[in-house]
């Protein structure tokens, strides 16, 4: 048949063999994964910069598929400062999400893998590479030093447990302070208040279907500060929420960040939300970062083409334009990934030496770099 | 308690009647749209879930009207309503050239249908899974006898075309494609039988940023050529801002405010639509914004407060506003507005601030 010819169509025999390839590989992280007793001393290691509080280091994450390697994260690097927030932007299905799930060891395994690299997490006194940990020591990492905000908030709480059993759970697992059921139960109410809930003793006994959005999310981020983490990831935190209430809670996260000193990883492809809430921002295209710099230097000078097309193609309030700016094309198929840049088929700026390899990151300020070859020259004179 | 309940279960149903206009292409009067609430031992109505209650407005030829509110306020309500789509209406006129839409046999109502068109939120259910794209396309084309058989193909690949899908995409299905694409077929399908007013129920939401411009740019392409008139329910109001001519203000299942784009974002009238505006994330990190932050969340629709429906979260609430429902009037020419803030000023005069 003609279908059968097509790229991306594969026949059966090829697909058994990519699976077998792929069930040897997994079947080996696994394996690694699931000893007991690893001595502490083989995921232990140093921070390069103390003051901060996470560092991806060439982070590799595949996921081994019957259709192929899908290269979801490849070769991300850069650093979360303690106490401040980092923006991470990009299209859907340009691995952000899953950088934060690397972090958090809740990739879908066994086809999810981080394959090379280093995400160092700075514990005060110590540093743990999470990439090496095993699940014994990352059971006590995840909600206790690093807790997630997840995008959907109706479906990140469990719907036949009351509210507050759902945020003590968290308090009792990693209970730090030794604290009694009833000192839970005021952490809890406090933890309540603290989000802005203002009947905070009836919302404790209540079910996740009796609450709005907005307070749903509110509970998950009260879930998420129970044990006051070093590291907040927020995964699109107010994607599903109307512009008033998403404005409640990036009030709120702003206050609660300056309050306990935590750093913030914040994921969201709306630039405006990005804009108010980020210190640092890096973009991300299919797998890898093609920007990064302090806010200021991203929007006002943003430097790569995709990050260009990015704010050109977002209508702005109080700005007048005739047609909106639509980048051209798509992203390019996940498992046959070009070798030239991945943006160079959708770009309009490209010059001479975009037919080469994919671009080394360049620097244009201390703070800002860039993946793009129109910068090269720049430096050079 | 059954007095009371007796007379909240009274629909009032008076309205002005309002005479055809043709510049109109659409107008909605006081328009009504209440869901009962069913409960006790033998399923009694005890009560209305007022989703859509008293919309007024008219939209002309050609044009665009944003409608803007949070979620539950009853836009897409309001959409379904105007298009026939759930079931009675309960008060109010609808007029679509002219014709009281909820007056039409069903016979007429069919032939009426091919006239006015909805494109859905979600383009990942709003598909069939088991329709080829050009079944999905073609399906109403062939029911209401667009064109002739003979020239059917070539129809359809022309309105792909259009909406810039390839003719070979006719054969595949809809897990096939991303979701821009799917949102193209969406449009195409609502395009495919000639409508002349499209309701738009949040077409980008569910998009990435760079495929929002894409899908933008083609409405408003397609209304440039075909001479197309679309109410825009979104919730984005950069989106709206741009795309729209006029803009309606929701709150609570009534229109709080309506008027061009240009005055709504320019000098925003009622409390509600300033808070709404404030609240925009603006992609610039050294914007310093006054926010006005709207406490709690929108009160329930089966229970709205007394008097004006925004007191319970309003920053100007006065004593009056918990009382007396403010009317809908003219503040400004084609700029309307329903607060007690401007009680004192004479409809359609230019007002100090």
């Amino acid at each position: 048949m003609a279908k059968k010819k097509q790229v991306g169509y594969l026949s059966a025999k090829e697909a058994r063999r990519i699976s077998k390839e792929n069930r040897k590989i997994t079947n080996e992280f696994e394996k690694k994964r699931k000893r007991k007793n690893v001595p502490e001393s083989e995921y232990l290691t140093t921070m390069h910069d103390p003051k901060n509080a996470v560092e991806f280091d060439d982070l590799h994450t595949y996921f081994y598929t019957d259709a192929g390697t899908v290269k979801a994260v490849d070769g991300v690097s850069f650093n979360v400062p303690i106490g401040k927030t980092v923006g991470v932007v990009g299209e859907s299905g340009c691995g952000k999400s899953v950088t934060s799930l690397s972090l958090m060891q809740l990739l879908q395994r066994p086809q999810g893998q981080v394959a090379s690299g280093e995400i160092r997490l700075n514990l005060g006194d110590k540093a743990y590479d999470v990439t090496k940990a095993p699940n014994s020591a990352m059971q006590k990492i995840r909600g206790n030093v690093v807790s997630m905000i997840f995008q959907e908030p109706m479906t990140a709480l469990n719907p036949v447990f009351r509210i507050g059993e759902q945020i003590e759970e968290v308090l009792e697992l990693h209970n730090v302070d030794h604290m009694t059921e009833h000192q839970m139960k005021e952490r809890t109410i406090e933890l309540l208040e603290m989000v802005g809930i203002a009947n905070s003793e009836g919302v404790y006994k209540m079910f996740p279907h009796e609450l709005s959005g907005g307070m749903r999310q509110r509970v998950v981020i009260a879930m998420a500060l129970a044990c006051n983490p070093r590291v907040i990831i927020a995964d699109e935190p107010t994607t599903a929420l109307d512009v008033t209430i998403q404005a409640q809670i990036l009030d709120l996260l702003r206050n609660l960040k300056d309050k306990i000193n935590s750093s913030i990883m914040f994921i969201t492809h709306d630039l405006g939300v990005i804009a108010e809430m980020a210190d640092f921002v890096v973009v991300m295209y299919a797998g890898r970062i093609i920007e990064r710099g302090t806010a200021q230097e991203i929007f006002h000078h943003p430097a790569h083409p995709y990050t260009i097309g990015l704010m050109a193609s977002k209508p702005v309030v109080g700005k007048d334009v005739e047609k909106l700016y639509s980048i051209p094309g798509k992203v390019p198929n996940p498992i046959n990934m070009p070798n030239y840049c991945y943006f160079k088929d959708r770009c309009e700026m490209c010059v001479k030496g975009c037919e080469g390899a994919y671009p080394k990151e360049i620097k244009l300020s201390e703070t800002h770099s860039v993946s793009c070859y129109r910068y090269y020259g720049q430096k050079e004179d | 308690m059954s007095k009371e309940k007796a007379q909240n279960l009274r629909i009032d149903n008076t309205f002005d009647p309002v005479t055809y206009d043709p510049q109109y292409i659409l107008m909605v009067n006081n328009l009504k749209k209440y869901f009962p609430i069913k409960g006790g031992m033998i399923s009694r109505t005890v009560g209305y879930v007022k989703a859509v209650d008293g919309v007024t407005f008219n939209l002309k030829r050609g044009t665009t009207m944003g409608l803007v509110g949070e979620s539950g306020c009853g836009k897409t309500t309001c959409g379904r309503t105007i298009l026939r789509l759930s079931g009675d209406k309960t008060g109010g006129q609808v007029l679509f050239n002219g014709k009281e839409v909820y007056d039409l046999s069903d016979r007429e109502m069919r032939s009426m249908r091919t006239k006015m068109q909805i494109i859905f939120q979600d383009p990942f259910s709003s598909l069939s899974p088991r329709l080829p794209v050009g079944e999905i396309i073609g399906e109403a084309v062939r029911e209401h006898n667009v064109v002739s058989r003979a020239e059917f193909d070539d129809y359809i690949d022309g309105v792909m075309d259009n909406c810039g899908l390839q003719p070979f995409h006719k054969d595949r299905y809809p897990h096939e494609f991303s979701g821009g694409q799917r949102q193209r077929i969406c449009i195409a399908r609502a395009l495919a039988v000639n409508p002349e007013f499209v309701v738009c129920d949040e077409p980008v939401s569910a998009l990435d940023v760079s495929i929002q411009a894409q899908i933008i740019n083609l409405l408003e392409d397609l209304q440039e050529k075909y001479k197309l008139t679309y109410l825009f329910i979104s919730h984005d109001l950069s989106v709206v801002e741009h795309i729209s001519d006029t803009v309606g203000v929701m709150y609570l299942g009534n229109l709080v405010e309506y008027g061009t784009t240009k005055d709504i974002f320019g000098e925003p009238l009622h409390p509600y639509t300033k808070a709404l505006f404030s609240a925009i994330p603006v992609p610039d990190p050294d914007a310093k914004m006054k926010r006005i932050v709207l406490e709690g969340s929108i009160p329930s629709p089966a229970n709205p407060p007394s008097g004006c429906k925004f007191h319970t979260r309003c920053a100007n609430c006065m004593k009056i506003c918990s009382e007396v429902t403010p009317e809908w009037k003219e503040i400004r020419p084609g700029h309307f507005c329903a607060c007690h803030l401007y009680d004192d000023v004479k409809p359609a005069e230019t007002a100090a601030e």
